[in-house]
C-alpha cells in the first residue's frame, strides 16, 4: 500500500492530457475524478483519442490493445486514471 | 513535377532545408517551422520548408507516393535549393538527405505514426457503431491501399510505414525535452509556440556557426 503515495500516474496523466488538449496547467489541474473525457470535450476528437493513447504508452511505457479501448475508457478522467494505474499494476 | 515551398532566400551562406513531419503531425507544426525559419532569417541563416508530394499544395497524388519517393523528393529539394544543413523533424527523419549536417527534432518510428492513425480510425469506427481492428485493416491495405486520418494511402506507403526507422548519420539530436514545454505535434488543434520557435532557432542559430 505504500506504492500508493508514491504513485506518479496522475501527474503524468495529466500532462499527456495537457499536451493532447493544449490545456492551460490550471484546466489541467482542475480535472476532477468526474470530469467528462471523450464526448465532454470537444477537442477530443478521434484523433486526438488516438494520439491520448499513443502519449499513454510512450510516457508510462505498457501497450494498450484495439479492444481495450471503448466509450467507458475515455469517459471520464477518473475511469481513464484507473485504467493506467491498472495497466501499470499488471505490467 | 515541380513542388511548392515556404523560403526565406537571400543567398546567405547558411542554408537550412527542413524536412517536415509526416501526415497530420505536419499540419500541427506548421506554424512552428514558419516561425523558426522566421527567426532564422533574422539571425542570418536561410531556410527552406518544401511540400512532400501529394501533401499541401502538390500537385502530386498522395496515394502514388511512399518513402521512397519523398526521400527523392527530398534529395533533390536540398540539390535545388543548394542546401548546406538539415532540419528533419519527427517523421522527416525517415526521408531527408542523410549526407546533410544538421539536426533530427524527436525522430519518430513508422509503425509509431502507422498505429495512431490505424487507431483513430478504429476510435471514429467505434463511435459511429461499426468493429474495425487493426490487423484486419493492416491486412486489407496490403493489398488494396488504405483510407487513414483523411489521406489514401497506397499499398506501397503502408508496407514502409510497417517497418521503416529513423536513420542517424551524425546529425544532432533535438529532444523535446530541451525546449520549452508540451509537443506541438500532439495537439489535437494545431497550435503555435513562440517560445518553442525561439528555442528551436536559438539552438540552430548557435550550432549551425560552430
Amino acid at each position: 500500500m505504500t506504492e500508493l503515495s508514491a504513485d506518479d500516474t496522475d501527474p503524468i496523466l495529466r500532462g499527456v492530457l495537457r499536451d493532447v488538449l493544449g490545456l492551460d496547467a490550471a484546466r489541467a489541474a482542475a480535472l476532477g475524478p468526474d470530469s467528462g473525457l471523450f464526448g465532454a470535450l470537444p477537442e477530443l476528437d478521434s484523433m486526438a483519442v488516438a494520439s491520448l493513447l499513443t502519449e499513454m504508452e510512450d510516457r508510462f511505457d505498457f501497450v494498450i490493445d484495439d479492444d481495450e479501448v471503448d466509450g467507458d475508457l475515455l469517459e471520464t478522467f477518473g475511469s481513464l486514471l484507473a485504467f493506467a494505474r491498472g495497466k501499470r499494476a499488471a505490467a | 513535377m515541380s513542388e511548392a515551398a515556404l523560403v526565406f532566400d537571400r543567398g546567405r551562406a547558411h542554408r537550412l532545408l527542413i524536412v517536415p513531419p509526416l501526415f497530420e503531425e505536419m499540419n500541427r507544426t506548421r506554424r512552428l517551422l514558419a516561425e523558426t525559419m522566421r527567426r532564422l532569417d533574422g539571425a542570418g541563416i536561410d531556410g527552406f520548408l518544401p511540400d512532400l508530394p501529394g501533401c499541401n499544395e502538390s500537385p502530386q497524388a498522395f496515394e502514388a507516393q511512399n518513402l521512397d519517393t519523398w526521400r527523392g523528393a527530398m534529395a533533390r529539394a536540398a540539390q535545388h535549393f543548394g542546401a548546406t544543413h538539415v532540419l528533419a523533424v519527427r517523421g522527416g527523419a525517415l526521408v531527408f538527405p542523410g549526407a546533410l549536417p544538421g539536426w533530427i527534432y524527436e525522430p519518430a518510428k513508422a509503425a509509431g505514426l502507422l498505429r495512431q492513425m490505424l487507431r483513430a480510425r478504429i476510435v471514429a469506427a467505434r463511435e459511429l457503431g461499426s468493429d474495425e481492428d487493426s490487423a484486419r485493416l493492416i491486412e486489407h491495405g496490403r493489398v488494396h491501399g488504405l483510407e487513414l486520418a483523411g489521406y489514401r494511402f497506397g499499398a506501397a506507403m503502408l508496407a514502409d510505414l510497417e517497418t521503416a526507422i529513423p536513420v542517424n548519420t551524425g546529425q544532432r539530436e533535438i529532444r523535446q525535452s530541451g525546449l520549452d514545454g508540451g509537443a506541438l505535434w500532439l495537439r489535437s488543434e494545431p497550435g503555435e509556440s513562440p517560445e518553442q520557435a525561439d528555442a528551436l532557432a536559438q539552438i540552430i542559430a548557435s550550432e549551425i556557426a560552430a
